[in-house]
């Protein structure tokens, strides 16, 4: 970084031989370089309030519940308004059960394509499909939950009626989630598999590997802590995502062991309850709240340590 | 004659048909859903969806439409300003200091953080203290989402800028805000102009953090940010939910689901093809 220090100036006067015109040039935009850093840190720190803020506001906000119920609140199996009983074990369960459903399912499909792109497919298609990849990633999810519920959870329930008697539920909300983690793996897996060097790669070709044990043994173990933070990273996106599972996970406000019946995550019991929420139900749904977002914040901040190393760029 | 050569052939050759067949898998899942959205949307489409406000019964989407527009045209206002300042500190200033690497890393964090969260704030911050859903929040919570974004977008793009620009200009006179302002921004602009964009598709599609802070509302709403605020996905998510049993509805949530979607990827080709641009 560049190093230029503006009390020389002032020191210097003399030296320069300078009008008064100069001088005040000089000391205007000595001023303004002081005014610029001061104000852009200002901004910078805004991050570090929001952080705080949002913490604080949570803490703030879900305390009542938190007070009332005691460690309780993450016990009680049941969350009901009308008996002012609430508890998180339900919508935790959910949480981390579709959010495990998820990685189940998009883990290997990710990889497989991000191998599928960086060693096997045609330099003509890599280009296009890369950028489809890109794209899939930005569809906002809320389309993913309203094709869910119009289009997948129908299609589910009409042929697999065993395992989907209702059409929705946990791994019907698993599989949206799958589908809607799959271009972030993917993106931030090919990302780093294309950060090892190609004379790696060519002198394994070169002893005579096939492609599946160039990838296995030497591009996947020189990359190893980039592809597990991208998966820690999708698990991130899955804990904390709101639309796409709340209109497919059914709902259901009590708990049960199960892996297909109905249930409800975190955010979707938040999304659901909150508008119509007061009073003490609305400081437990801040509480569930707080709970996601610590969570959350430690998945990602895995995820983050494992990638700085990396590309910035990925992701 | 059996060898240890056939069997690393087969290995490969499942494996590699294995891939083949995740990537046909992955590109089935984007075809489907863009297909049901084009169907279902492209049937519902009129002129009466762009110029009719939401009514239970027939209407359009003319008013969560212009809503959303507003909203996210000023989340991306605020955030833009407060995003580029802030990666500008980050990028010249901060270099390896312990406040600017907790700061990114911060930064990195809150850029996947779960929306809704962000909406719960809003609403505890804003909400609760004006005492009535506004616009103005709605606008809020869209900003804290974007402001991450543009700071990763205009922190890489100005570290990209080589120093020997910055050492040249330094050696003609130029002041560091000048070298910033002029020389810097000058040639990240095409980056960071990338990154708003990329920000703004991301904001337009959010659902979540309007739950609790703009709602919803089946009136015109011409800037009073004041008051409840109409907007797209919302009218999706309440057509599809408590108002799913009118056939009407449920037709005008795909028709805005296909002009949302379409809006996002215009607006993620635009970010990439400006972004190609760069000299």
């Amino acid at each position: 970084m560049l190093s230029m220090t503006t009390s020389t100036t002032s020191d210097a006067r003399h030296l320069l031989g300078a009008s008064d015109n100069e001088l005040s040039a000089l000391k205007r935009n000595g001023f303004i370089d002081r005014l610029f850093e001061t104000t852009t840190r200002l901004f910078a720190l805004f991050v570090l309030l929001l952080l705080g803020a949002i913490l604080a506001s949570l803490v703030v906000s879900g305390w009542p519940a938190l007070q009332t119920f005691g460690l309780d609140f993450f016990t009680i199996d049941r969350w009901a308004a009308n008996i002012e009983k609430f508890g998180a074990l339900p919508a935790v369960y959910g949480t981390l059960i579709t959010s495990l459903i998820a990685i189940v399912i998009a883990v290997p499909v990710s990889f497989g394509i991000a191998i599928f792109l960086t060693e096997k497919c045609p330099v003509m298609l890599r280009r296009p499909l890369g950028i489809t990849v890109e794209l899939l990633a930005g569809v906002p999810s809320i389309i993913y939950g309203m094709w869910g519920v119009e289009v997948l959870a129908p299609f589910l329930q009409s042929h697999f009626p065993t395992l989907f008697p209702a059409g929705t539920g946990l791994a019907t909300a698993g599989l949206i989630l799958a589908v809607m983690i799959i271009p972030f793996i993917t993106a931030i897996t090919r990302d780093v598999m294309v950060t090892v060097p190609p004379i790696m790669r060519e002198s394994a070709y070169g002893l005579g590997c096939t492609t599946w044990e160039v990838v296995r043994s030497v591009i996947f173990p020189s990359v190893r802590g980039g592809l597990v933070g991208g998966v820690i990273l999708g698990l991130g996106r899955a804990l904390g995502e709101t639309m796409a599972v709340t209109f497919v996970i059914g709902n259901n406000l009590f708990f049960h062991a199960t892996l297909t019946g109905q249930g409800t995550s975190i955010a979707a019991l938040i999304a659901n309850q909150f508008p119509e929420a007061d009073g003490i139900q609305r400081s437990a749904l801040l509480a569930l709240g707080l709970l996601l977002f610590v969570i959350t914040f430690i998945v990602l901040a895995i995820a983050r340590l494992m990638l700085n190393r990396y590309d910035r760029k990925s992701a | 004659m059996y060898s240890v050569y056939q069997r690393r052939r087969l290995i490969n050759r499942v494996i590699m048909g294995f891939c083949i067949a995740a990537a046909a898998f992955g590109i089935a899942w984007l075809l489907l859903i863009l297909w049901s959205l084009v169907v279902k949307g492209g049937a519902a489409l009129s002129l009466s969806v762009f110029t009719e406000r939401t009514q239970m019964n027939g209407g359009g989407l003319g008013n969560a439409i212009l809503g959303s527009l507003i909203m996210t045209a000023l989340g991306t206002l605020f955030g833009s300003i407060i995003g580029v300042a802030a990666g500008t500190w980050l990028a010249e200033y901060g270099g390896k200091s312990r406040l600017a690497s907790a700061i990114r890393f911060i930064n990195d964090v809150l850029l996947s953080a779960p929306s809704i969260i962000v909406g719960l704030f809003i609403y505890a911050v804003v909400v609760l203290q004006t005492g009535h859903f506004s616009g103005w929040a709605g606008a809020l919570s869209l900003t804290v989402i974007i402001i991450p974004v543009v700071i990763r977008a205009t922190e890489d793009m100005l570290l990209l800028v080589p120093n020997t620009l910055r050492e040249a200009a330094a050696a003609l006179g130029a002041h560091r805000w000048w070298v910033v302002t002029r020389v810097c921004y000058a040639g990240a602009r095409a980056g960071i102009v990338t990154g708003i964009l990329l920000g703004c598709a991301r904001i337009s599609g959010e659902t979540a953090p309007l739950l609790f802070t703009s709602l919803n509302s089946n009136q015109w709403n011409f800037f009073d940010l004041n008051s409840e605020m109409p907007n797209l996905p919302m009218t999706l998510y309440q057509n599809m939910t408590i108002n799913s049993f009118i056939p009407r509805q449920v037709e005008l949530a795909w028709a805005g689901a296909l002009l949302l979607t379409v809006a996002i990827l215009l607006l993620n080709i635009v970010a990439r093809v400006v972004s190609r641009q760069r000299g």
